[in-house]
């Protein structure tokens, strides 16, 4: 064997474990799992007797599955409105935080900080702390916000927060401090990632811009902007695969609530397996969770190979 | 821009917005400290809630970290030193595959290589529901059912793809010539990497385990359903149990997760610079 074949070889070698320990715990435990999925293991002993798509027939239709096919359905809205308002939240705020930080702010390291804090911190901890903050207590013992907002006397502010089962349509509002708490802990990731953007971009541009005769507005509409989707893109795909595969922060925060106002997949999945041990139940939701997550960032994922490749 | 001294009703109109969302960012921690430092009677006055402590003690502190026999509490403490147990040897760990890794996919590129990776990325996205199931079987029958080892292997394998990610970014940036050169003089694979890249990695290194250490101090999931004995569950775990139970002692649970952050906050606020970094770098292309 040559001697740079060889080391190829050991270069490959190098990597080897890694690869096999990804190939076992990622790939084949997903191969399991979906094989699971098709089974109809319902109890503590393992069954793998296969019943095709029966497990996800239960989910998506409320004649076979009945409660579980309502529950996910659920599940399935709560997920979607609780990611877009919490992309929305975090996009929106971020980049307004950036933009601000970025005016040559006295003091712009203490802000960033305390803006980038909640980051450091657990989804458990996010959860405790805002569980304290929005449970409303009882009408005449209001707690959290409720309390705060009878403090100032605007009783007529205050509502169940995450236990409330009012909706406007498929949304519960009960999501809404679920949001608050994620945004918060999430806004600062967007924050850096602009403000890291704008960092980037050279400050001739900008000026040549003025001279042009551009106000201030118009830099920060037509070339600032423009400039920073590719970072936004980025930032859409991270918080949203977390987004769709959110559990910690809700399962300590609200869990799934009255009538399943703050369900979401991660939660049902968990307890259909691990308290109810319907173990081929619950491989069928985190298949769906999967797919969900593998739509997102797959095609990100390959545009950013590709875009490696040429560069 | 040049240097306006003037008065500008703009720019004070961005202070305030700033330090209105400052406040607005502090609202929990602000809570967590007027909650922990009150003792239990003044917490159970809900129309004190949001007002400062009469008088200080730091005896939810101690009643959260010591634990209190008489009503079956068990201190934190333990927790504590369970999370460092998992998260100081699975942090090592993962950094030096990752680093390994990162620098055979940035600078011995075989074919197949990119495919390899992006592979390897995929793990870091996926939701670990979808692997749960087998995870916990295989755990069980190779004997590291609910011990801290179990989970620390967890956490070490699916810490490759970022720790791999993090160090493959980074040593992109060191210059080929640096490994052509050290080549010439006849090093191999190893020793380019042991006298060229490994003096060169410290601050891929503080990037990668201030991440990891973070990560695995802070997570949830995995912990939960492979660590089902209360003496050997990590912080999270604990801290979600204490806040679950049925006699809500609010002061003692602030405290709580005030002890639970405690560890990463330090961290961020020392390292924060470094911490950004391997925020950033887990958009994939950093």
């Amino acid at each position: 064997m040559s001697h740079a074949r060889k080391e190829r070889w050991t270069a490959f070698l190098i990597l080897l474990p890694s690869i096999i320990l990804l190939g076992i715990f990622v790939y084949g435990f997903i191969a399991w799992t979906m094989r699971v999925s098709l089974s109809k293991w319902d109890g503590i002993t393992p069954d793998y007797t296969w019943v095709g798509f029966e497990n996800f027939h239960r989910l998506f239709s409320k004649d076979i599955g009945g409660v579980a096919a309502i529950r996910f359905r659920i599940d399935l809205w709560n997920t979607f409105f609780f990611t877009v308002l919490f992309l929305l939240a975090c996009v929106g705020v971020g980049m307004l935080l950036a933009i601000l930080l970025d005016q040559r702010i006295r003091g712009e390291g203490v802000f960033r900080t305390v803006y980038l804090f909640p980051m450091s911190l657990s989804f458990v901890v996010t959860g405790v702390v805002w569980q304290w903050i929005f449970s409303p207590g009882t009408a005449s013992r209001p707690r959290g916000v409720n309390a705060l907002l009878g403090m100032m006397g605007l009783e007529q502010l205050q509502w169940r927060w995450f236990t409330s089962t009012e909706s406007i349509g498929p949304f519960h509002l009960a999501l809404i401090p679920v949001i608050v708490a994620a945004a918060w802990q999430m806004t600062g990731y967007t924050m850096a990632m602009y403000l890291a953007g704008l960092r980037g971009i050279p400050e001739e541009l900008r000026e040549a811009a003025r001279v042009d005769g551009a106000t201030e507005t118009q830099v920060y509409r037509r070339i600032i902007m423009p400039m920073l989707r590719p970072i936004t893109l980025s930032a859409l795909i991270v918080l949203g695969h977390i987004s769709l595969k959110i559990f910690d922060l809700i399962y300590t925060m609200t869990g799934k609530g009255p009538g399943f106002v703050t369900d979401v997949p991660g939660i049902f999945m968990f307890e259909t397996t691990f308290q109810g041990n319907h173990y081929a139940q619950g491989a069928a939701i985190s298949i769906v969770m999967l797919l969900m997550v593998a739509l997102v960032v797959v095609p990100y994922l390959v545009t950013s190979m590709r875009g490696e490749v040429e560069r | 821009m040049s240097a306006r001294r003037s008065f500008d009703p703009m720019r004070l109109g961005i202070y305030l917005l700033l330090i209105l969302f400052a406040m607005l960012f502090l609202v929990p921690v602000y809570v967590m400290l007027v909650s922990s430092f009150k003792p239990f009677a003044e917490v159970q006055d809900l129309s004190r809630m949001w007002l400062p402590p009469k008088a200080p003690t730091l005896e939810s502190f101690q009643a959260a970290w010591f634990g209190v026999p008489e009503k079956g509490l068990r201190g934190l403490s333990l927790n504590i030193f369970n999370s460092l147990k998992l998260t100081i040897p699975a942090t090592i760990i993962s950094s030096l595959l990752g680093s390994m890794n990162g620098y055979i996919l940035s600078k011995w590129k075989f074919r197949g290589a990119d495919l390899i990776f992006a592979l390897m990325l995929f793990g870091m996205f996926i939701p670990y529901q979808s692997i749960l199931i087998p995870l916990t079987r295989v755990i069980a029958t190779i004997g590291l059912g609910g011990t801290i080892w179990g989970l620390i292997l967890v956490h070490v394998v699916y810490g490759i793809p970022i720790t791999t990610l993090i160090f493959r970014n980074y040593y992109a940036e060191v210059p080929t010539e640096m490994i052509e050169a050290a080549r010439i003089d006849g090093a191999g694979i190893f020793k380019v990497y042991w006298k060229v890249l490994f003096p060169l990695s410290m601050p891929g290194f503080v990037v990668v385990i201030i991440w990891q250490f973070t990560s695995i101090w802070n997570e949830f999931l995995f912990a939960v359903t492979i660590l089902q004995r209360p003496e050997l569950q990590p912080i999270t775990v604990a801290l979600r149990n204490l806040a679950g139970s049925q006699i809500k002692e609010w002061n003692l649970v602030m405290a709580g997760t005030l002890i639970a952050a405690m560890p990463t906050l330090i961290i961020y606020i020392i390292l924060g610079r470094y911490f950004i970094r391997g925020l950033l770098a887990g958009s994939v292309k950093g």
